[in-house]
């Protein structure tokens, strides 16, 4: 069990982030905006409100982690290195041949991997059976399940949904990374999601909503959720797309690319873009030292 | 010849017959009584599943799911993955045809121990109609890496495979017929995931079927040896893994195969053979099946007869291999 204090949760995520750019750029391919904007949401998972063991990845009473948005995937090996489930240098293996960093993840190919995910939705039901299978056999073990927002377009959420809501499956928390982009545009202009709170709540849903930045307001989300026993709860987590490196923020065009691949119209030339990336990320934009580590 | 002890009413008009889908609403509760994580998940058809019985037996392990076969296979993958072994109940046209990237993914690629349960397969599903007969299922099950695909040839094979099917560890689909059929094994009748049966030894041409209406090459096999042509009977039942030894064999004794099942022809279990002896012992093949096209309407007898996989049509392709000899 693991549990940073806030500031010390601020650099994690910061690490995290500084990852994600280095694994992209040794990748030259892969998603940058959903990675970095859920680096905060990680960070409080997995170094505060979840109860893992990375020496034990299959201990049984472990919180079981369902990554549905399987392409934000290097945040989630970032964060399984991070807190030493494998080691960091592995990291740099992301998308090539023999790694066991899939481009998607590959439940039984990396220790911490639950599910394998990618097509989209997938997580939500898995979820639900794992927290269904919990229920009936009285463990005290939590469910976390994150979706992204256009994931959220998918058929399947809504069938998961409406199961969750009339089993209260009150184990079972989803958080929605709303950053309001998906590969073609930005959500509303794509398929809008809005009003989701209010669809959540029809699903008999209890919808918590947090900055998903402020890492005081995950923890406490994630406690709250604890407290609802007639309910399954549902945090979305508002997100500034490509949180970190400015050029990138709340921009759709980086949903599905690294730094460093292209030239993007706003950006920096692209030999500059990973440079400039890190640079921001270590100094939190010129705010502290980037010494912390 | 190892000892089947198959029914002895073979070719009789007096033959028992069961729909195949009891042997599965039986076995499950047999398998069930033996086995605490055994679950059964159906998305609103738990009659004509026959999954109703276990409900009642084992209410706590028994999951409604609704009308959402997406969602029902990625539960019960989610279930699995937490020790529980689920069987996922429906219509092979919804499940897995609604739910083929779920179980790709959810399912085969991550191993998790799901026993997908496909019912009303078949043209014989009769009057509901093309949308309701399963004709592509093996074909779209068969591809999945990891996935093992049987297809029982009566009620009382059914029942032995969901049993075996349930201890095996690995996902598994299987799947049976709507209406009753003929049984043509016993209660003795051994059965093993991965080793066909010889039903009938023979010498001139093999038929390699799979499901019911194996009895149709039986029947064939029978009428034929009145004209003095020798024909062999194998009852392939696992379409995958495929048994690859018993195959060859039976095309080196014969020389000629017709394959049989109620399904395309293309893709399907026979395609599975002629993959297996395209690449080992090529022998001249005829596929009956159904020839790219959907079904209709119909009394169950009227449609197997009117898509060519009646006795008739097996003679017919017989003949045909024998003269391609």
């Amino acid at each position: 069990m693991i549990k940073l204090t806030l500031e010390e949760l601020k650099y994690k995520a910061n690490d995290i982030r500084k990852d994600i750019i280095e694994m992209l750029l040794e990748a030259k391919s892969g998603h940058s905006a959903g990675p970095l904007d859920m680096a905060d949401v990680f960070a409080a998972l997995y170094f505060y409100v979840m109860n893992h063991d990375p020496k034990n990845p299959q201990w049984a009473e472990r919180d079981r982690f369902v990554l549905s948005a399987g392409h934000i995937a290097p945040v989630l090996y970032a964060t399984l290195a991070e807190a030493g489930y494998f080691p960091k240098e592995e990291l740099k293996t992301l998308r090539k041949l023999g790694t066991r960093l899939h481009g998607h993840p590959h439940r039984g190919a990396l220790p911490g991997i639950e599910t394998s995910s990618g097509p989209l939705a997938q997580g939500t039901s898995q979820a639900i059976g794992m927290a269904l299978a919990l229920r009936m056999d009285h463990s005290r073990s939590r469910v976390f399940c994150v979706t992204g927002d256009g994931e959220l377009n998918e058929g399947q959420c809504w069938e998961a949904f409406m199961f969750a809501g009339k089993n209260k499956l009150h184990n079972l928390t989803f958080i929605v990374d709303r950053n309001n982009i998906q590969i073609d545009g930005y959500t509303e202009d794509v398929m809008p999601l809005e009003p989701l709170r209010d669809k959540f709540e029809a699903f008999n849903f209890h919808v918590i909503e947090v900055d998903g930045h402020n890492v005081r307001a995950i923890i406490d989300a994630c406690n709250e959720a604890k407290a609802v026993f007639e309910k399954p709860t549902v945090i979305i987590a508002h997100t500034i797309a490509g949180k970190g490196v400015d050029f990138m923020e709340g921009r759709f065009e980086w949903h599905g690319i690294p730094p460093g691949a292209q030239d993007v119209s706003g950006a920096p030339d692209k030999k500059e873009q990973g440079r400039i990336a890190i640079e921001e990320i270590r100094t939190l934009r010129g705010q502290i030292k980037g010494e912390h580590e | 010849m190892q000892d089947l002890h198959l029914n002895p009413n073979i070719g009789s008009e007096n033959i028992e017959q069961e729909p195949t889908r009891k042997g599965y609403g039986e076995g499950v509760v047999e398998f069930g009584a033996s086995d605490e994580r055994v679950m059964v998940l159906t998305g609103d058809l738990a009659g004509s599943t026959q999954v109703l019985e276990f409900g009642k037996k084992f209410p706590n392990r028994f999951v409604e799911v609704g009308i959402a076969e997406q969602n029902m296979m990625g539960i019960a993958a989610g279930l699995a993955l937490s020790g529980k072994v689920p069987f996922v109940s429906s219509y092979a046209t919804f499940s897995p045809g609604r739910s083929w990237d779920q179980l790709r993914v959810s399912v085969c690629y991550s191993e998790a121990n799901v026993k997908v349960a496909g019912a009303h397969t078949g043209i014989s599903v009769g009057p509901d109609g093309a949308t309701h007969q399963a004709l592509e299922d093996i074909a779209i099950t068969r591809v999945l890496p990891n996935l093992t695909v049987v297809v029982p040839c009566d009620y009382i094979q059914t029942k032995q495979a969901t049993i075996a099917l349930g201890k095996m560890v690995g996902p598994a689909y299987f799947r049976f017929a709507r209406e009753k059929t003929s049984i043509m094994t016993t209660v003795k009748t051994p059965f093993e995931i991965g080793k066909a049966q010889i039903f009938r030894e023979g010498t001139d041409v093999v038929i390699i079927g799979s499901g019911p209406v194996l009895y149709n090459g039986l029947l064939a096999a029978i009428e034929l040896e009145k004209e003095g042509i020798s024909v062999m009977v194998v009852n392939n039942h696992t379409i995958k893994p495929i048994d690859s030894e018993t195959i060859i064999a039976a095309a080196k004794k014969c020389g000629a195969v017709v394959t049989l099942e109620e399904h395309q022809i293309m893709g399907g279990a026979g395609s599975a053979v002629a993959e297996v002896l395209a690449q080992n012992y090529p022998v001249p093949i005829e596929m009956v099946g159904v020839i790219d096209h959907f079904g209709e309407s119909g009394e169950p007898n009227e449609l197997i007869e009117k898509y060519g996989m009646g006795k008739d049509s097996v003679i017919i392709a017989i003949n045909k291999v024998l003269s391609r000899k």
